[in-house]
């Protein structure tokens, strides 16, 4: 069970909010990503954000550009995962990709206010907030193993050693 | 029960008869994109541990993000996709200025019916309009088609969106897809693969199918297919790399939603800020004050678009404090342009010429916005901060309406000059 302190959106978060295009197509490491995370939607979020905490956002977190750099960023900035009604698709798959857990929440995302704790548990697939409980679909088996294995490449790397 | 296009290509791909909706498939595409990504793409690459590119004819790399390179991070970042490009033998490379991907992948005849198309650019379902099965994917995605030619994609449930009527000049293709898109929203169809059809569709030019499926993104599809047709294959006859097969839906196929629309009685539209979905007519935001138009982009930068935007300026000149930036698509289309005289026209007008690329409309360089200008723009996305400053403004629309707001200085329902 990871507990972490929410950092709450809206709807239609975009990927231009959350890693500037100004930004894309310079060499960058994650940890300087993690500097402009959500910079032009929250500029205070990455000198404030936290190992764990967790995004709680409106429907298709996400939409707009493919830039992988919006799921590296958020990873890097240390968010423990993302929870959101539905996810745009490429963002989605970006995030499993980079390790960053996303969670499809049909209800309850709500009621989670900024600044509230919020405990996410891969394991049972549930969230908890506010003495409720949660529970999210769990990942096709092809997805979660991409996840576990703590993103597409090092998942690649173990599949191609092994053949 | 019938299949879908998209259940159609994925099962070929997949090398059965049938895949059920939500199912995943290991597929190998025909073809992928990358672009100025490439150098970011080729570290992931090498950090797998595989040396070469499994399979270079597979992979198409056109340089017009940041082209030519502003700064010297940008002009380091195309010298190192050009040694990758050399290293891996990979011979589709397209260098500064040749053209925005979306327009040159069509061009040298690798967008063809019935493929499965992958890029590294959420607007590779561009390729849609010429009956190819075209998505994005993220740069790890890439990475490992480099190493491994092969990803898993999930069968999506599939829209049909059925557009009757005919419309009316000036009002063009633009006008209908962001009336679609203002209309069911920007999650409207998420995950969906889309199929364009209706005698409206059937009449359009290619370039006008181009903007329905560059545009598909915008609504959260996963791809957005116009259904191939004596257009395609007469536009293809000259330019495809190899024979093709073109797929088409079955006529019972399983739609989760069919959506109608009407040409005939839409009116211009426009994209307020800050979001795709924020439509409405034209005339709701007539009068508001406008400091830049962007005629271009992989959405409206085709001799369609600069033809009517001419149609317009021509003989006329820029309001006072207005600043025109046109970026044709590509050194095809600058060509063609030159020749007809719509450079002419245009640059007669007060309109600044740049080179084939996608310019401004990512806020990476070539004309930026400051903080409080509000622009017009031809483009696919309007979101804060896209086009530079957070504090600026962008609408989207049709080139035409884009011409007939930069003459006034304030937006302009273009039909006022037809």
């Amino acid at each position: 069970m990871n507990s972490g302190r929410v950092w709450k959106y809206g709807d239609d978060v975009n990927t231009d909010v959350i890693f500037p295009g100004k930004y894309t197509y310079q060499p960058m490491e994650p940890a300087e990503m993690a500097e402009h995370a959500m910079e032009d939607l929250d500029p205070g979020f990455a000198k404030s954000v936290k190992a764990g905490d967790v995004i709680v956002a409106g429907k298709n977190f996400g939409c707009g550009s493919s830039r992988e750099q919006a799921a590296t960023c958020l990873k890097a900035a240390g968010v423990a995962a993302v929870i959101a009604p539905s996810f745009a698709r490429i963002f989605f798959r970006n995030a499993i990709n980079g390790g960053l857990p996303v969670i499809e929440l049909a209800e309850g995302t709500d009621a989670m206010k900024m600044g509230d704790e919020v405990g996410v548990d891969f394991a049972t697939g549930t969230v908890e907030h506010a003495g409720k409980t949660y529970t999210f679909p769990p990942l096709p088996p092809e997805v979660l193993a991409i996840l576990e294995d703590g993103g597409l490449i090092p998942h690649v790397k173990k599949v191609l050693a092994k053949e | 029960m019938g299949l879908t296009f998209a259940q159609k290509v994925l099962a070929a791909k997949a090398g059965v008869d049938w895949v059920d909706v939500g199912q995943i498939v290991e597929i190998e595409p025909d073809v992928c994109l990358s672009h100025d990504n490439t150098a970011a793409i080729a570290k992931k690459f090498a950090s797998i541990g595989v040396d070469r590119v499994k399979d270079p004819d597979k992979f198409v790399i056109v340089l017009d993000h940041t082209v030519p390179a502003s700064e010297s991070k940008y002009a380091q970042n195309h010298q190192e996709i050009r040694a990758f490009v050399d290293r891996n033998g990979i011979d589709r490379f397209y260098d500064v200025g040749v053209g925005i991907c979306h327009q040159v992948l069509p061009e040298k005849g690798f967008a063809l019916p019935g493929r499965l198309i992958l890029g590294s650019d959420s607007h590779t379902t561009t390729y849609g309009a010429f009956g190819a099965f075209a998505a994005g994917v993220g740069r790890s995605e890439m990475a490992v088609l480099y190493a491994t030619s092969r990803i898993w994609l999930k069968t999506p449930a599939s829209f049909r969106i059925v557009v009757d009527g005919t419309l009316a000049e000036p009002v063009t293709a633009k006008d209908l897809i962001l009336h679609i898109i203002g209309a069911i929203g920007a999650d409207g169809a998420l995950y969906k693969s889309v199929e364009y059809t209706g005698e409206s569709v059937e009449a359009m030019s290619l370039s006008s199918r181009m903007v329905l499926s560059n545009m598909a993104i915008e609504m959260g599809a996963k791809n957005g297919v116009c259904l191939p047709d004596k257009k395609v294959y007469a536009f293809l006859e000259p330019r495809a790399e190899t024979e093709y097969t073109p797929v088409l839906p079955d006529a019972d196929a399983e739609y989760e939603q069919v959506l109608r629309f009407d040409a005939g009685s839409l009116e211009p539209q426009v994209a307020k800020p800050h979001t795709v979905d924020n439509v409405s007519p034209v005339a709701d935001v007539a009068g508001a004050p406008i400091q830049q138009g962007l005629l271009g982009t992989c959405t409206n930068g085709r001799m369609e678009d600069l033809r009517l935007a001419a149609k317009i300026l021509d003989g006329r000149t820029l309001a006072k404090g207005v600043r025109l930036l046109v970026l044709p698509a590509s050194q095809e289309i600058l060509l063609d342009a030159l020749r007809e005289g719509v450079i002419d026209t245009l640059v007669k007008a007060g309109a600044l010429l740049l080179n084939p690329g996608c310019g401004p409309c990512l806020g990476a360089h070539q004309g930026v916005l400051a903080p409080g200008e509000a622009c017009i723009s031809t483009a696919n996305r309007n979101f804060k901060g896209r086009m530079g400053s957070p504090d600026a403004e962008t609408y989207l629309a049709s080139p035409a309406t884009v011409a007939a707001s930069v003459v006034t200085g304030v937006i302009t329902d273009p039909r006022e000059f037809f």
